[in-house]
């Protein structure tokens, strides 16, 4: 594994300038995972309709040193699958030398990976697609304003789960894809979260060094639509992971390892009170919601340690 | 939910200050819309978010779907199951929601498909107008069929034309589209919500036959079968596939020819019933521009300008552009000398754009046919603004003196 030293000597694959916004956590997973692809490897992009997409391709810009293509909203995972099998037969025909190792990634939100682009990737994850796909997981729609996806937290409030006399907020579990995606039996996929750069460079070598389908699904910080503040998102992200409500961990070819395990886990207020779309759990009347929101984690957490170093 | 099947309309009367996609929201509640199922997608979302916030206030439901196939499925359940219902989007979406909404022809479903149009093709101009979702609002959908595409122009005509839609998806059994844009979407003017009671509602045909013995798909005269709701203990058998008045499959030539022939007439008998023009200026017109949506706003406000000036000009504009009035069209214009086609979207056949196309088809046996042309204006979300029309007069006015078309086709302010 590179030393952080090496990993800021390499080139840089992303470029600043882009337009994502302040204290979003997704450039930064971007530069770390482009950045992990080994040595004297190439890499292609495809990236779904999103946040990362508009953010970093607005003519006449890019912010993309790697051959990039923007794919529809609902299938990044699909179009990587003809860009890999159009390398492929250019390798057979001679035309690209048989030893180059070139790696696919594809891209794509919670909205473009959880929801729409959800059967794509399923079915690229069972033709064992030689492929990583990571999902920038901000819990919702940020780049259409702020509606609900399957990713979005239980009580979150979004334009289209608004905290009222109706609802208060969302009022389901978010999906969890990681564990469906390895349902399908692939060799690589892990959690990850943004302020934890050395976890998610290691689970990025590992997604590209194995053969088949790797996913990658990491948290990111949106201020936006967390309401959190921009100079907070790496420490958003961070009580994310303390609070268990995200945790990191990994399955690879069928073990489960959860790779951090706080020595204290902190209660969910701590990561909820920093974001003002779980402003409205923190009223009186709401009380029995957080205590919810705590219980399903805790048994959550406790069923992922259950699970820690064996065979799924 | 005891009025679940009552479609309780949520009427807030009032004068606002408002835009388009919430005016349009507000006219759905308003028809009785019970249902929206939908999916984010820019210039439309906040359609469905106003109506995540007022629906569950009223023992309605609202849904965000994982995608646009799964939003207009659902909203074809949710009619079947007796609501009103409806969903928003653009684009892409609309692109998305195409053989669902073929299967809303096929099985006579109401419903309402709010499209407030961006630019394309693909993912195009999300955050910028365009109006060539026109052409798949007429042919979107594969097979034969007639469908109701309906074109406001204006914030209070978003609420108006929304209760339309809803009280003719009901008559016809139809999914009903509104063509709205994102200049009228994001667009803030006057609306009036009247009273109650002043809103005119219609609701589907019930069956009154015996539920023993009786056919789902069974028309009388007006060629519209009642529509039973699953659940009341009439026979609900409905099919994508081509049926018998039984709702069964039925795969023969006959069965095709009869239902499709039923399916076609029921829109096409009735286009009296369901056109609507705006005719601004037009009875002493000596030329006059042809134009939808909120463009013909622009044109009027040259049309008072050149009027104030002694010009004889004039605008018509189809409320609608599903089913096409050219019989309508033909005889608003039978006495305009030159006439200009303004399209907001190309056509993919080098002949000028989908309303140019069809109005110069409906002008072709009039007696003194008029000199007509087309101009295609506004790509890449360009704003169209009253010298453009003026322009556009003069053009016509050269016409009328030279009695010459110099450029049949073309394109204006890009």
């Amino acid at each position: 594994m590179a030393t952080l030293k090496q990993l800021a000597e390499k080139e840089e694959l992303f470029t600043g300038g882009h337009r994502l916004c302040a204290g979003c956590g997704i450039p930064q997973i971007i530069r770390l995972i482009l950045r992990s692809v080994g040595e004297n490897c190439s890499v292609v992009g495809t990236t779904a309709t999103g946040c990362l997409e508009v953010g970093t391709s607005i003519y006449p810009y890019s912010s993309w040193r790697i051959p990039w293509i923007h794919s529809a909203f609902e299938n990044a995972s699909a179009t990587m699958t003809g860009i890999e099998a159009a390398y492929n037969a250019l390798k057979r025909k001679g035309k690209i030398a048989k030893d180059k190792e070139i790696k696919f990634l594809a891209m794509g939100g919670d909205g473009g990976t959880y929801d729409i682009g959800f059967q794509a990737l399923s079915g690229a994850l069972e033709r064992g697609q030689d492929f990583v796909y990571l999902c920038y997981d901000n819990g919702a729609y940020m780049n259409t304003g702020i509606q609900r996806s399957s990713a979005t937290p239980f009580g979150s409030a979004t334009t289209t789960s608004p905290a009222g006399s109706a609802i208060p907020g969302k009022t389901q579990w978010r999906k969890d894809l990681t564990r469906i995606v390895a349902a399908h039996n692939i060799p690589y996929a892990a959690q990850a979260s943004a302020h934890n750069w050395k976890d998610l460079q290691r689970k990025a070598e590992r997604a590209f060094a194995v053969k088949g389908p790797a996913f990658l699904n990491v948290v990111s910080p949106c201020p936006l639509g967390w309401y959190s503040k921009p100079e907070l998102s790496m420490e958003t992200a961070k009580l994310a992971v303390e609070t268990c409500y995200w945790p990191i961990y990994e399955i690879d070819e069928g073990v489960l390892k959860v790779n951090y395990k706080p020595k204290e886990k902190k209660p969910i207020e701590e990561w909820l009170k920093l974001q003002g779309r779980f402003k409205h759990l923190f009223k009186e009347e709401n009380k029995g919601l957080l205590k919810e929101f705590q219980d399903r984690i805790d048994l959550e957490w406790a069923r992922l340690l259950d699970l820690d170093g064996k065979h799924i | 939910m005891s009025d679940k099947k009552e479609n309780t309309p949520m009427v807030n009367t009032g004068e606002y200050f408002t835009s388009g996609n919430l005016a349009v929201a507000e006219g759905s509640l308003a028809a009785g819309c019970k249902f929206f199922g939908g999916y984010p997608i820019t210039p439309s979302s906040e359609v469905a978010e106003h109506m995540s916030i007022k629906l569950p206030q009223t023992n309605g439901h609202f849904v965000q779907f994982e995608d646009e196939i799964a939003s207009i499925a659902s909203i074809l359940g949710a009619s079947w199951g007796g609501w009103k219902s409806m969903t928003a989007t653009s684009g892409p979406g609309y692109s998305l929601m195409l053989e669902n909404i073929g299967l809303g022809i096929m099985t006579e479903t109401p419903c309402i498909i709010v499209n407030v149009q961006r630019g394309g093709p693909s993912t195009g101009l999300p955050t910028l107008v365009g109006q060539q979702d026109i052409q798949q609002a007429r042919w979107g959908s594969h097979g034969d069929y007639e469908i109701i595409a309906l074109s406001p122009n204006s914030v209070q005509e978003c609420f108006d034309l929304a209760i339309t839609a809803f009280n003719l998806a009901e008559e016809y059994r139809v999914p009903v589209t509104i063509l709205m844009d994102e200049t009228i979407g994001h667009m803030s003017e006057k609306l009036i919500i009247p009273e109650e009671d002043k809103i005119k509602i219609v609701n589907r045909k019930k069956p009154t036959d015996e539920a023993d013995g009786h056919l789902p798909y069974k028309a009388g005269e007006d060629l519209i079968p009642p529509m039973a709701v699953a659940g009341e203990g009439y026979n609900v058998m409905t099919t994508g596939l081509t049926h018998d008045e039984r709702g069964y499959p039925a795969l023969e030539a006959d069965a095709q020819k009869v239902l499709l022939t039923r399916l076609l007439d029921k829109i096409r008998k009735n286009k009296d019933k369901i056109i609507m023009l705006e005719e601004y200026m037009l009875d002493d017109a000596e030329v006059a521009i042809v134009v939808l949506s909120s463009a013909a706003g622009t044109a009027k406000a040259a049309v008072d300008k050149l009027r104030a000036e002694g010009k004889k000009v004039g605008v018509l504009r189809p409320r609608l552009f599903r089913p096409f009035p050219h019989k309508e069209i033909a005889e608003a214009l039978q006495d305009v000398k030159a006439v200009c086609v303004l399209d907001r979207a190309d056509s993919m056949n080098d002949f000028g754009g989908p309303l140019f196309s069809e109005t110069r088809s409906a002008l072709y046996d009039l007696e003194k046919t008029p000199k007509v042309f087309g101009r295609i204006f506004g790509l890449g979300g360009r704003d169209f603004k009253v010298p453009d029309a003026e322009d556009v007069f003069t053009e016509l006015f050269k016409v009328l003196k030279t009695g010459k078309i110099e450029k049949l086709n073309g394109y204006i302010t890009i």
